[in-house]
């Protein structure tokens, strides 16, 4: 048969020495291999005491933005939805009624919005979807949980807190404390 | 030779035989693919419609076999005739790739760019120009032209900030009802389409219009806001209808219909017009009998999720753990809120508000 690359080494395949056989020097280079370990840095981190740092582009949980005056910025356009490739995310759409301009910052708004957190792989495409600058994936983990049922995750588990009624909270959860 | 004359026309290096008196852009849609250009205004079941809008222009870099000089400047395909022996550069053309730009530029001086609450986004003519040949920046910096929306009648919203002017609504109101009650008001950069004091459209074939429309401008009140195109399954059904030919596009959710309309070709045009009636009454599967999925385009993104010629594998479980079903950990309909079945959001006339999911 015709090699595909000229790199291809033939393997040496002559038999062992008697010394070889013993694996004297392979033992010793071994333990020095162990020993030298003793001497480098632990990776280990003592969790929950130390916690290991984020890296600037983890995503975690998500997060449904609102605007300085605490309008909600989601339109319901279902761009996140058509990107999500869990097919994790829902949406019910409504329009804005007169009196509600203070709640909603366009006619259309997200009535609903489920994510499906089991599914979620946390890729980050709704967030780039978003036109809106509506979604963001926050850093923190999704809590575990014993039940499937508290993984399906609604619009007041989503919804960051209003800064105009909850200036607190939202600075929680902005992490600006 | 035929009775009637042929042409042999040439566009983009493809020669073709069209008769007598065909436009160039017609030609180019006999040829099909990217050669045909893209257009905004002309509708080929509209007599007298095209030659606005000004997307549809090309080269022609020879006249005829008679007079093979080129035309001096960039011609709107739509309008002009075709020659024995011309030449016709569309997309081979950087003049033309050029102008096309510019063309979407001033299109979108005025257009609000609110697709994402837009219902037309996904099937918009002028999402797609401006997706293939737009420029990604305006160079305009005023202020862009500022409507309320109107009502026209109990089923159609108009949204004249979306509006291109292409007065496509104007004809079909024209040549498919008996008397217009809406058109195009003032003019040049005031000009609107609207009706004289918001008398409304009642006319029974009036809300073709929306079919029409290739931007987000006139809209199916009743599909308002409901669901986005890409989540619905379009179907092809019929009906015997007394008015109209009963051929529509069904858009499902499961089986709620959300919306009906009539079907359109490759170049997004109405097939068959149909009545009111079909198109804003029937809203129940049951009105209707179900064709079959509408082929989609691959580049739609109403295709996206919608699977063809794919085979489901029966489920084995059954048959391998004596007739047990599998035990289901979570129904995900006892839990979450979207999609509930005692909202039926496709019966609820006009948008949906929030007392319609507090009620419940």
């Amino acid at each position: 048969m015709q090699a595909l690359t000229n790199r291809a080494k033939q393997v040496e395949r002559a038999p062992m020495t008697f010394i070889e056989q013993l694996y004297l020097w392979n033992i010793v280079k071994g333990m020095a291999i162990t020993f030298m370990h003793m001497f480098k840095k632990q990776p280990t981190i003592r969790y929950p005491e130390q916690k290991r740092e984020f890296s600037p582009v983890f995503r975690g949980l998500h997060v449904l933005n609102r605007d300085e005056e605490g309008k909600e910025r989601c339109t319901a356009c279902g761009l996140c939805a058509v990107a999500c490739p869990a097919e994790a995310i829902t949406m019910e759409a409504a329009e804005r009624l007169e009196g509600e301009e203070n709640l909603y910052r366009e006619e259309k708004y997200a009535a609903k919005y489920e994510i499906n957190m089991l599914r979620c792989i946390f890729c980050g495409l709704c967030e780039e979807a978003c036109p809106k600058d509506a979604i963001y994936l926050s850093e923190t983990f999704t809590p575990a949980d014993f039940n499937r049922k508290n993984f399906i995750y609604k619009k007041t588990d989503l919804l960051i807190p209003n800064p105009t009624t909850d200036a607190q909270g939202f600075a929680a959860a902005k992490g600006l404390n | 030779m035929s009775e009637q004359q042929l042409f042999k026309v040439t566009i983009d290096n493809i020669t073709i035989e069209v008769p007598a008196g065909t436009s160039i852009l017609e030609a180019a849609r006999k040829i099909g693919g990217e050669v045909a250009p893209p257009a905004m205004c002309f509708y080929s079941k509209l007599k007298g419609s095209g030659g606005k809008c000004r997307t549809c222009l090309v080269e022609v870099s020879k006249g005829s076999e008679k007079d093979p000089r080129p035309m001096p400047k960039l011609v709107a395909s739509c309008r002009t005739t075709v020659m024995d022996g011309m030449e016709v550069k569309n997309i081979t053309s950087p003049k033309v790739i050029d102008a096309r730009a510019g063309v979407v530029e001033f299109l979108l001086l005025n257009h609000p760019l609110d697709c994402p609450i837009c219902d037309q986004a996904g099937e918009c003519h002028l999402q797609d120009l401006s997706y293939e040949h737009g420029k990604e920046g305006t160079r305009y910096e005023f202020q862009r032209r500022k409507f309320k929306k109107y009502d026209l009648g109990p089923y159609i919203q108009l949204h004249m900030t979306r509006c291109i002017m292409c007065f496509r609504c104007v004809y079909t109101a024209d040549q498919l009802t008996e008397n217009r009650v809406h058109g195009v008001l003032d003019r040049g950069d005031h000009a609107e389409i609207a009706t004289f004091i918001e008398k409304s459209l009642d006319n029974d074939f009036i809300g073709n219009v929306i079919d029409v429309c290739p931007v987000g401008a006139l809209t199916d009140k009743t599909f308002r806001f409901k669901n986005r195109v890409w989540f619905l399954k379009p179907m092809d059904a019929h009906r015997d209808c007394p008015k109209c030919s009963g051929k529509v596009t069904l858009w499902n959710r499961g089986e709620e219909v959300f919306r009906v309309t009539a079907r359109k070709d490759e170049w997004g045009e109405v097939e068959d017009w149909i009545c009111n009636e079909c198109r804003f009454e029937k809203k129940h599967s049951s009105d209707w009998v179900i064709e079959g999925p509408r082929e989609i385009s691959r580049h739609s993104v109403i295709s996206q999720g919608h699977y063809v010629h794919t085979v489901t594998p029966t489920e084995t479980f059954k048959a391998v753990n004596d007739g047990r079903a599998p035990h289901l950990l979570l129904d995900i309909h006892t839990e979450s809120d979207v999609n509930k079945p005692e909202i039926e959001l496709s019966l609820i006339n006009g948008p949906a508000h929030s007392n319609n999911f507090n009620s419940k």
